[in-house]
């Protein structure tokens, strides 16, 4: 009971101190321009009130134990939802009076006047202040009850609370998707953007009693051509259909879809070319943007006749393939001197390439073949017969240019994994030692791994100056080299799939280094975002979202023989293990 | 961690010369190459009376070994870090940023009040202590928070966890204190004029910052060679289950390293507000990297390898691109604006380092785990 108690009141201070973060750095503010449901349900506010919902769930819990089942009762889950909501609210409330009573906007200028209006509703500021606690408790006090209700309902609210939280922040997507017809998105959507109250209603029932009619027999589905053989039937036309829904989808889209998609391709690209280096070698390479900004820049000097002094004004098909050979020899030009280093040497060293490669493309010393800090303009899009010239102003043509190197990167991935040469990068990632030592090559595993990331980057740096017409040093910065770092590990190192999931949620919901998302609000805070899910990823769920079996075999190799050993104890003796967890 | 990082594994294959080993010695000779030519450039010029005067020679070599003394002291932290967890703790060049941003809260306040003109020494000490007490509680909260659940995690996962922290706190930064550069208030009293020292005039702000990082280091080494707590630290990093079962409190001693590394870095918080005064949420990214190469130069876990490499680093960077690369130019190679290049002679000289003398001018001190 002690116990449960400091770990309710800690996770109140977590969930207060986490709200107070969220609105002293601006986020509530800024994000409350968006109205998610009429009138009340605003972005600021629900990542707000998310903390202590958390929280209270989490306190509802109890102190984490992996041998004991959690009680589920919604009645005492609730009142430990509801004193850690209230600890968190108090905590928040405090937090506003402070910044309300001394002026600090000098230092942190988010915490100011504005701030503490939004945080007390606008109501004034004792009033405010109430609401606030009392809403925080509740929403806590609701978190723990929701863990409490039984599996079948919990899962209809989720479900429910998903698909309105989907169409609310999607908004853009689904009004283009449906774009065709008007009468129904009005009459879903508030004329100044949001769900309208009773649509919400309506498509949470809907989603709650479609998946509680059909989630089984889809699920069945799912297992059916999962397990199916590769050539049968079943799994075939899966596949197709999955063809031809990529073929015909770009053409059904809008602008705003197929750009958002261009984005995200660009990033499935790097990103299956950053996880052969990563994901299947085991080589931590912080400079791979480099290969891209080779890539780039190589067809910007070869295409274009503007802002370089070579410009020899080829086209672009003639430029790919000297291109890939230049990535292939910057790949193997950093491959080599890093091979004999630690993997974390490897890590800074690879990044201090990244940083001179973009160093010496923005110096004055190689301005007349880079351009500098003009960068190189009026590259000429990709000439196609019949369809002429296709770059980023076309998108709704352009994506099928991503999609088909894409299919060519995972292609390659996909066969370089199960081939020998992916046997011999798996050996090497667990040991070297080891792996040399049984006949590996380590010296061509490694350069092969670094030659073939390099190539894949220099495909997606290629259709990237094809794209957008102008290169800058701005687009080849760290940043974007971790942010490929983040897609990769939140997809799941060393998974195909993984890889496209990774750049969808990030790239696509939260935009990429330079573009939006779809939530363009977060573009202020998308980096730290980006820094805390890898935190988090790391900590929790360190396989990522789709993880590649081979990869969740190895990082969960302790507790599976934990686990093991653990039954087997309990054969021995089945009460003493009870003991243990009192 | 492989063996053939380590010399005796190569010695078995004399005879085979592979062209990985042909490609290192091509890298290394074209360095040496490099680098002398560039210098007989740039002795030339300075014969023939071009480029800069002794004067600017001397002023330039000062200013390089200040700046390379804050270096040196961000390195401390890295490499202690190293040598206990055996991963590079990409944050901590946050958590000297973390000291600097906040540290300009009673600078600017004090600035104002007119305190800091009137009291410059206090003012400082003020300074000082806010920094160290910023970056040590970053640090604490970071380990535990971070780097604590992670104990025995693969190598790569600590590390990949440090960059996400890194960016968290960067950001988290921008968010607080907003993206704007902020200025520390100029050095207080006449600590701008130059001093003279042995017939030369030396800026009172460097001399200032070399005897800080100076007496930073004495503590240090007297707390890591004298003190109970030293002699833990030493321990956990040499084996930490051997350490545990000798009744030392691993965890604690851990904290305790983190403490120290966060110290040494707010104290390089201080001397970035003496030399630099500008500070943003992105301060920490260029120095933490740089002070990683100071720490891999000296030879990593190795505390005055660490100070030694941020100063040569501080020279390498600040003297090598004029003196090498505009000397250049007897070749033919004429590079303008070699200033531009500071950064990417820095990381090449980590590259070079790592090909020359992967161990550190000093000797690398790791625990047993990590040696191998």
């Amino acid at each position: 009971m002690k116990r449960d108690l400091k770990h309710i009141r800690a996770l109140g201070l977590i969930a207060g101190l986490s709200m107070s973060f969220v609105a002293g750095i601006g986020m509530v503010e800024k994000f409350n321009i968006r109205v998610l449901i009429e009138p009340a349900v605003t972005m600021g506010y629900l990542v707000l009130f998310v903390m202590p919902f958390v929280a209270g769930s989490l306190a509802a819990r109890g102190v984490p134990n992996p041998l004991v089942e959690p009680v589920r009762d919604p009645r005492a889950n609730g009142i430990s939802g509801l004193i850690t909501g209230l600890i968190a609210g108090v905590f928040t409330a405090i937090f506003v009076l402070i910044i309300d009573t001394f002026d600090v906007t000098e230092f942190f200028p988010n915490m100011r006047a504005s701030t503490v209006e939004e945080m007390t509703f606008g109501f004034g500021l004792a009033v405010g202040l109430v609401v606030l606690v009392l809403a925080t408790t509740v929403i806590g006090g609701l978190g723990g009850t929701i863990f409490g209700l039984p599996q079948r309902v919990r899962r209809g609210l989720t479900t429910a609370g998903g698909w309105v939280l989907g169409f609310a922040l999607f908004e853009v997507i689904v009004s283009d998707i449906f774009s065709f017809a008007d009468f129904l998105l009005d009459l879903i959507y508030a004329p100044q953007g949001g769900l309208e109250i009773w649509s919400a209603v309506i498509i949470g029932a809907l989603a709650w009693w479609l998946t509680a009619r059909y989630e089984g027999r889809a699920k069945e589905f799912a297992l059916t051509v999962r397990d199916a053989d590769p050539k049968s039937r079943i799994r075939r036309s899966v596949i197709w259909a999955g063809i031809l829904a990529a073929i015909l989808l770009p053409m059904l889209l809008g602008g705003i879809v197929n750009e958002l998609l261009i984005n995200v391709s660009l990033f499935i690209l790097m990103g299956l070319g950053l996880n052969i280096v990563i994901g299947l070698a085991g080589l931590l390479d912080l400079g791979y943007v480099a290969f891209f900004a080779v890539g780039a820049y190589g067809t910007a000097v070869l295409t274009s006749t503007m802002g370089s002094a070579i410009g020899p004004g080829w086209s672009w098909w003639i430029a790919l393939p000297v291109v890939m050979v230049f990535a292939a020899l910057a790949g193997l030009f950093v491959g080599t001197p890093v091979l004999r280093m630690r993997g974390d040497y490897l890590a800074i060293v690879t990044l201090g390439f990244g940083e001179i490669v973009r160093i010496l493309l923005l110096s004055d010393w190689l301005t007349p073949i880079f351009g500098g800090a003009q960068g190189i303009r009026r590259i000429p899009g990709i000439p196609v017969p019949f369809l002429g010239t296709i770059s980023g102003t076309r998108p709704e043509l352009f994506i099928y240019f991503m999609m088909i190197f894409v299919g060519i990167a995972a292609y390659i991935s996909y066969r370089a994994q199960n081939s020998r040469v992916g046997r011999s990068w798996a050996a090497m990632r667990e040991d070297e030692d080891v792996a040399e030592a049984i006949g590996v090559s380590t010296v061509n595993a490694k350069l092969l791994a670094f030659i073939t990331g390099a190539v894949i980057a220099s495909f997606a740096g290629a259709l990237f100056s094809a794209k957008v017409g102008t290169v800058f040093t701005n687009s080849f910065d760290v940043l974007v080299s971790i942010i490929i770092l983040v897609v990769v590990i939140v997809g799941g190192m060393g998974s195909i799939p993984g890889v496209f999931v990774g750049a969808f949620v990030l790239i696509g919901v939260l935009g990429g280094p330079k573009s939006p998302g779809l939530l363009q609000e977060f573009a202020e805070y998308k980096l730290l975002i980006y820094g805390a899910l890898l935190v988090f990823m790391m900590l929790k769920r360190p396989e990522g979202l789709w993880p590649s079996a081979r990869r969740s075999r190895e990082l969960h190799q302790e507790e599976a023989l934990q686990d093991a050993w653990l039954d087997k104890a309990g054969e021995f003796d089945d009460d003493e293990s009870g003991e243990v967890t009192s | 961690m492989t063996a053939s990082t380590t010399t005796p594994s190569r010695k078995g294959r004399r005879f085979r010369f592979n062209w990985v080993d042909s490609f290192l010695w091509f890298i290394r000779i074209t360095a040496i190459i490099t680098i002398a030519v560039g210098i007989t450039g740039s002795v030339q010029h300075f014969i023939a009376g071009e480029g800069p005067t002794l004067e600017q020679w001397r002023d330039l070599i000062i200013s390089s070994i200040s700046t390379g003394a804050m270096y040196g002291l961000i390195a401390l932290g890295y490499s202690m870090v190293y040598g206990i967890l055996g991963f590079i703790n990409f944050a901590h060049g946050e958590v000297f940023m973390s000291g600097t941003m906040a540290a300009i809260i009673p600078a600017t306040v004090l600035f104002n009040t007119g305190f800091w003109d009137a009291q410059p020494v206090l003012s400082l000490i003020i300074v000082l202590i806010t920094a160290m007490i910023t970056s040590v509680l970053t640090a604490v909260i970071v380990e535990k928070v971070a780097y604590r659940p992670l104990r025995g995690a693969p190598r790569l996962i600590p590390l990949i966890t440090s960059i996400g922290v890194s960016f968290f706190i960067q950001y988290a930064f921008a968010g607080l204190f907003g993206v704007a550069i902020r200025s520390y208030p100029p050095p207080p009293g006449n600590l701008t004029e130059d001093i003279i020292i042995f017939g030369v005039p030396i800026e009172g702000t460097k001399i200032l910052v070399i005897i800080v990082a100076i007496l930073a280091m004495i503590g240090l080494w007297y707390f890591v060679t004298r003190t109970k707590t030293g002699r833990a630290m030493r321990a956990v990093a040499e084996d930490k289950e051997i350490a545990g079962l000798m009744g030392i409190n691993v965890d604690r001693t851990i904290v305790t390293t983190f403490i120290v590394g966060g110290a040494m870095a707010g104290v390089a918080g201080l001397l970035w507000a003496l030399l630099f005064r500008g500070v943003d949420f992105l301060t920490g990214f260029l120095p933490g990297i740089k002070a990683f190469t100071a720490a891999v130069l000296g030879g990593i876990g190795n505390l005055p390898g660490a100070m030694l490499g941020g100063v040569l680093l501080g020279l390498f960077e600040g003297v090598g691109p004029i003196l090498v690369l505009d000397g250049l130019d007897i070749v033919g190679i004429d590079i303008p604006a070699v200033s531009q290049l500071r950064n990417a002679v820095a990381f090449i000289a980590l590259v070079l380092v790592l090909v020359f003398r992967p161990t550190g001018l000093l000797g690398e001190r790791l625990g047993s785990e990590d040696r191998a």
